[in-house]
């Protein structure tokens, strides 16, 4: 329906007062994008880093709760990772719009969904983290006298750090890139601009949002690298 | 619940549509696939070959992951236009780098023992390539097919958003198809990204050498969301 209405031909806002390139609809009209930063696309920037960061920080609360429970109970390790594997599944695109008869077209429907996507990521790398903790460090740390409580904190979530943080940055350019789809149901973040210009057709707005998207989702994760390598500066060494 | 049973229905009643809206999506992702196995095999089994540009080939697939779907095709949209084409490029763009990190992975890291006595039998620099690494590394580059292949299956769907077609469409026109609809597309969608991983699977295993068989199981069940220890 929506990709119908932008082969009707380009609806160009501003028509009078816009340059000869925004007339003409040019592939990207720098000064458009200067003169419109501030009311078009800031905005949406704010709102985009919310919804990755609120669903990364309730994704990450649930995933690591989940995961210390699988440790403890293996058992249970298959049936939540095969949850989350069917959560991940759904196209985004058709979960945002579910969520909407349920909650709303509200970020909270948003939330839901793109929380849903980072259990299965975070998860299994939190799992394997743990997992691949080296037995001597275990044992070095029991024959100290250390309360598997104390194992735990001390030993083995350190260690599996660098993991649990592969795993963050993972999880946060995925969310990053899904959130785009969320302004599907209205919630706002850089996918709206994208989704109001295949209502207009608006070439340098489909470029500009879609570059600034792309430049957030690289400047996120290289910040994230360098968390991760403050975090386990062990880790320098093996990486050359 | 009751959309559930409805979605099911949905299907039944809809076959046709399914179909072709089926076929849309696997001619989309099929070509973009191809495309991207084209451009991206190459010159990773290239720079693998030569054991140069690690940082190049490891990286670009780094920089591929965090690229947001959505904005890649937006972009294309504002340089290309709609339809077919800008969808296909940019899903080239999602494909290439984890195939090309694979390929390169997959060929430097062949073991240097028989690269050596392939040499020290009289084997050119093609032959080697050609019969000892290649061969040997044929496994782990299809795992990056494979998980680039149901990546680009399931981003597809946002084809539809672009004029693209495909299974989207259904899952997009929830005022034509009711919610019964949008479940029922992504059902299909998911059914078709299982089974686009079982295919590649069977592939895998068929063009694993025998003598890599054991290990090339185990590269069977590996997920296609592996953890990245160390990225």
């Amino acid at each position: 329906m929506t990709a119908l209405l932008a082969q009707q031909g380009p609806v160009i806002p501003e028509f009078e007062r816009g340059s000869d390139c925004v007339r003409e609809n040019g592939q990207f009209c720098f000064d458009w994008f200067v003169d419109n930063f501030g009311d078009v696309f800031a905005p949406r920037l704010v709102e985009h880093i919310e919804l990755t960061a609120i669903a990364v920080a309730i994704g990450f609360a649930i995933s690591f709760a989940a995961a210390l429970t699988a440790y403890a109970y293996g058992k249970l390790e298959t049936p939540f990772a095969i949850f989350m594997a069917f959560l991940y599944t759904i196209p985004s695109l058709a979960f945002f719009q579910l969520m909407v008869p349920i909650t709303g077209l509200t970020v909270t429907s948003a939330e839901i969904a793109l929380v849903s996507y980072t259990l299965l990521i975070l998860f299994r790398n939190i799992i394997t983290g743990l997992r691949e903790v080296p037995e001597d460090a275990r044992e070095a740390a029991r024959a100290m006298g250390l309360t598997q409580w104390q194992l735990l904190w001390r030993v083995e979530l350190p260690l599996a750090l660098p993991a649990i943080m592969a795993g963050i940055r993972i999880a946060t350019v995925t969310i990053i890139s899904l959130a785009t789809v969320a302004a599907y149901i209205g919630v706002g973040g850089l996918g709206q601009p994208i989704f109001n210009a295949i209502q207009s057709g608006f070439k340098t707005q489909f470029v500009a949002a879609g570059l600034l998207a792309v430049l957030l989702a690289l400047v996120v994760d290289g910040l994230l690298v360098l968390v991760q390598r403050g975090l386990a500066p062990w880790m320098r060494a093996t990486r050359a | 619940m009751q959309t559930f049973t409805d979605a099911i229905q949905f299907l039944g009643d809809n076959l046709q549509l399914i179909w072709d809206k089926t076929v849309e999506h696997l001619l989309l992702s099929g070509a973009a696939i191809g495309v991207a196995i084209l451009i991206a095999i190459p010159v990773g089994v290239w720079l693998g070959h030569l054991h140069r540009g690690s940082f190049l080939a490891i990286n670009v697939s780094n920089v591929g992951r965090a690229l947001p779907s959505l904005a890649v095709i937006s972009i294309g949209l504002g340089v290309l236009g709609v339809g077919f084409l800008n969808v296909m490029v940019a899903l080239v763009i999602l494909a290439a780098p984890v195939m090309l990190t694979n390929a390169y992975v997959a060929v430097e890291q062949v073991d240097k023992d028989a690269v050596q006595a392939a040499r020290a039998m009289g084997m050119q620099p093609r032959q080697v390539l050609l019969n000892v690494e290649l061969p040997l590394a044929l496994p782990l580059m299809f795992a990056g097919i494979r998980t680039a292949a149901v990546y680009v299956v399931a981003t597809a769907t946002l084809a539809a958003l672009a004029g693209g077609g495909g299974l989207g469409d259904i899952i997009v026109n929830q005022p034509t198809y009711g919610p019964e609809g949008v479940v029922a597309g992504s059902i299909a969608i998911a059914v078709l990204a299982f089974a686009t991983e079982g295919a590649f699977a069977l592939l895998q295993r068929a063009v694993t050498p025998r003598g890599l068989r054991k290990r090339g199981e185990q590269v069977l069940l590996e997920p296609t969301i592996t953890p990245v220890t160390n990225p």
